[in-house]
């Protein structure tokens, strides 16, 4: 795992961790996989701005780092959960993932292969490979479309129809739990639970193998969340599909994923499949998550919490940026970043604590 | 299981909102009893339409128009609310009895700053030195958890997180030390740490001040965790309602056993969830009857007519011909 080519050195940030190289064999088979990716937003700096960088005469502008060298990677067939509050970088994950964002620095490997490496038609077919599910089943269809080509654009563009159209729309439809006769109408006809079954039979439609899935059942209510759920498990048999599941819920995270990544501020601190992580979590942000989560069977329960709010990722803490709301924060957390280690197998967790035992 | 004998608070009684449009009627809630007493929470339980929000504003004589109470009353402290005069609710509303919504974006007036807005709300039902009402306000912060409230009084709410709106919207809320706070969703759009600090804040101040909280949710585990008492609402009726003990560990109505069921819990990784078929129904005109009749497991003839209610013991109660099997 060298460093990609044209990364700038960050002698600042700790070094590229090691144990990594256990999941060497996986390589092999992960569909995808990001290898030190990071993610910066902020204003491009112009010429003149970056010669008074250079000399010493400006500040360099400040940049918020969403994803802070994240590795990821993601299994045939597997689905990876992807935990964190808001602000922590998740979503900016999922989008570099899907090929909405490109990764500011380090290195994204579709089959094995990089992205930035592949000819445009490659990877616009790796592209096409991946497909996104977004929150708001509102904003995400186009209002003035008929569902029928919300659905059947992208495939005809891409040549993936053979026979009839009609066919092909009515197919999709079906696979998602619609009823064909409903793809002449309009996305507002349709109540949030169908509409999300159009985005997901929009997403099928060009025979993806990796789906996205960004606070895909957040916005519905909870009976329909759990039919979407069943949707989602059932099309992961019948078509082997690969997902990161991006969410908040701890509980749709917990039912669905086999691996859970829990994230806090650009940075994923816990890494484990997902009873392991519930039953053992090792990060005292991942502690304090899982001791938060409301569950039907805690009755009468005292809300403890932990303290502060997220900070900024403008202005993240030095360190452990976890250090300012940790219970066990020490001196040496607010110094220096712990790397993400191996705490048992297929266990990563990024914590000081464990150093000392 | 406290007793809930003392008497409520806030009590309704039959109470009914009708929103009349050409279209039809949409019985928004119908029907609709439930009481809360000192110090308790009661948890108003439903997914989207299902009139729980309706409810809230019904208690507050928040309705507009076309929606109107047609019936049942609502009593605060054994006095009739509905037909109340709007200056004799005014009195009450934020005084006596105030609402947190779900979006504090909403509440909070974006071009003032949080002690101008928190002073005003103390002029309205008070007269005092506006040094005072300054006082007030950072007391009140302080106790709803807002770390230096005096720096935060100067603040924007555009300056503030979303976890500390909904922090400022309660404290306003408070600062009448209300006897009833009818909570609309208010954690909802938070995050799960910020949730349960504003839960955890929440619950001291039922427990000190001795509040009463109506808290609307469709988030059951939410419900499980901090309310005493839950009313479950379907198509604008509350089809069952109890002990929150009682009603999640042995629910009477198919509909509350399917929303439980519907929740992800530990024991059911990897599975199915036993989903609830259809969707939730259009109440415009909505055919006599029990309403979930439709996405009902249990439902033959009978459920084409009204559901009774139905009594047990400790205050259970549900509406329905079919009740699951409980021991």
């Amino acid at each position: 795992m060298s460093a990609a080519p044209g990364r700038p050195e960050e002698g600042s940030l700790p070094l590229r961790l090691t144990a990594q190289s256990a999941n060497g064999a996986l390589k092999s088979e992960a569909v995808i996989e990001l290898r030190d990716v990071s993610k910066q937003f902020g204003p491009a700096p112009d010429a003149i701005a970056r010669f008074g960088v250079r000399m010493g005469w400006m500040k360099p502008p400040r940049v918020a780092r969403a994803v802070d060298r994240v590795d990821l990677q993601f299994t045939r067939g597997e689905v990876v959960g992807l935990v964190g509050e808001s602000g922590c970088g998740k979503s900016t994950v999922g989008r570099m993932v899907a090929g909405i964002l490109r990764p500011s620095q380090g290195t994204m490997l579709y089959r094995g292969q990089s992205v930035d490496a592949m000819s445009a038609a490659a990877a616009r077919q790796a592209k096409l490979k991946v497909q996104m599910i977004f929150q708001d089943p509102y904003g995400s269809l186009n209002p003035r479309k008929r569902v029928a080509q919300i659905i059947g654009e992208a495939p005809r563009v891409h040549g993936l129809i053979d026979g009839d159209f009609d066919a092909y729309v009515d197919a999709q439809l079906q696979r998602a739990g619609l009823d064909p006769a409903y793809k002449r109408r309009f996305p507002h006809e349709f109540s949030g639970g169908q509409r999300q079954r159009i985005n997901i039979a929009r997403a099928l439609a060009v025979d993806p193998e990796f789906l996205v899935c960004d606070e895909a059942v957040a916005a519905l209510d909870v009976s329909i969340q759990a039919q979407i759920l069943n949707l989602f498990m059932d099309l992961r048999e019948q078509l082997n599909l690969t997902y990161l599941f991006i969410s908040h819920d701890l509980g749709v995270v917990r039912h669905l994923s086999d691996r859970v990544a829990i994230m806090y501020l650009g940075r994923i601190v816990e890494q484990a499949k997902a009873v392991e992580i519930f039953a053992r979590p090792n990060h005292p942000y991942t502690q304090a998550l899982l001791s938060e989560v409301p569950r039907i069977t805690a009755r009468h329960r005292t809300f403890a919490a932990i303290r502060g709010e997220l900070p900024s990722p403008l202005r993240p803490p030095p360190g452990c940026h976890f250090h300012s709301r940790c219970p066990h924060a020490m001196p040496r957390c607010s110094q220096e970043a712990p790397v993400l280690r191996e705490i048992a197998p297929g266990h990563h967790s990024a914590c000081h604590l464990n150093d000392s035992n | 299981m406290s007793a809930s004998t003392t008497m409520p608070v806030l009590e309704a009684r039959g109470l009914s909102t009708h929103f009349v449009s050409r279209g039809g009627v949409v019985k928004a809630v119908d029907e609709v009893s439930f009481s809360v007493a000192r110090g308790r929470v009661l948890g108003l339980v439903g997914e989207s339409g299902s009139g729980k929000s309706v409810t809230g504003f019904s208690i507050l004589g928040l309705v507009d128009p076309p929606g109107r109470i047609v019936g049942g009353e609502v009593l605060f402290q054994g006095r009739n609310l509905v037909g109340l005069a709007e200056h004799e609710i005014r009195h009450l509303r934020g005084n006596r009895i105030a609402m947190v919504f779900q979006d504090p974006m909403m509440t909070l007036n974006p071009v003032l700053r949080i002690d101008t807005q928190m002073v005003q709300a103390v002029f309205a039902h008070q007269r005092m030195s506006r040094a005072d009402a300054r006082g007030r306000a950072r007391e009140t912060l302080a106790m709803v958890g807002m770390p230096s409230p005096d720096e935060q009084l100067e603040a924007y709410p555009h300056q503030f997180s979303g976890g500390m709106r909904q922090r400022v919207a309660i404290a306003i809320a408070m600062l009448h030390r209300p006897d009833v706070i009818v909570a609309d969703e208010p954690t909802t759009a938070l995050d799960v740490t910020i949730q349960a600090q504003i839960l955890a804040e929440v619950q001291k101040l039922a427990r000190e001040q001795g509040t009463a909280m109506i808290w609307i949710t469709h988030d059951l585990s939410v419900i499980a965790g901090l309310a005493d008492d839950v009313a479950v609402m379907y198509a604008g009726r509350i089809v069952e309602s109890g002990t929150v003990d009682e009603v999640l560990d042995s629910p009477a109505h198919p509909y509350t056993r399917g929303l439980i069921d519907s929740v992800p819990s530990s024991n059911s990784c990897g599975e199915r969830l036993r989903q609830i078929r259809g969707m939730t129904p259009n109440l415009r005109n909505l055919a006599p009857g029990c309403a979930f009749r439709f996405r009902c497991d249990r439902a033959d003839d009978a459920c084409t007519r009204d559901p009774p209610r139905v009594e047990r013991p400790l205050g259970h109660a549900f509406r329905c011909f079919h009740p699951m099997t409980v021991s």
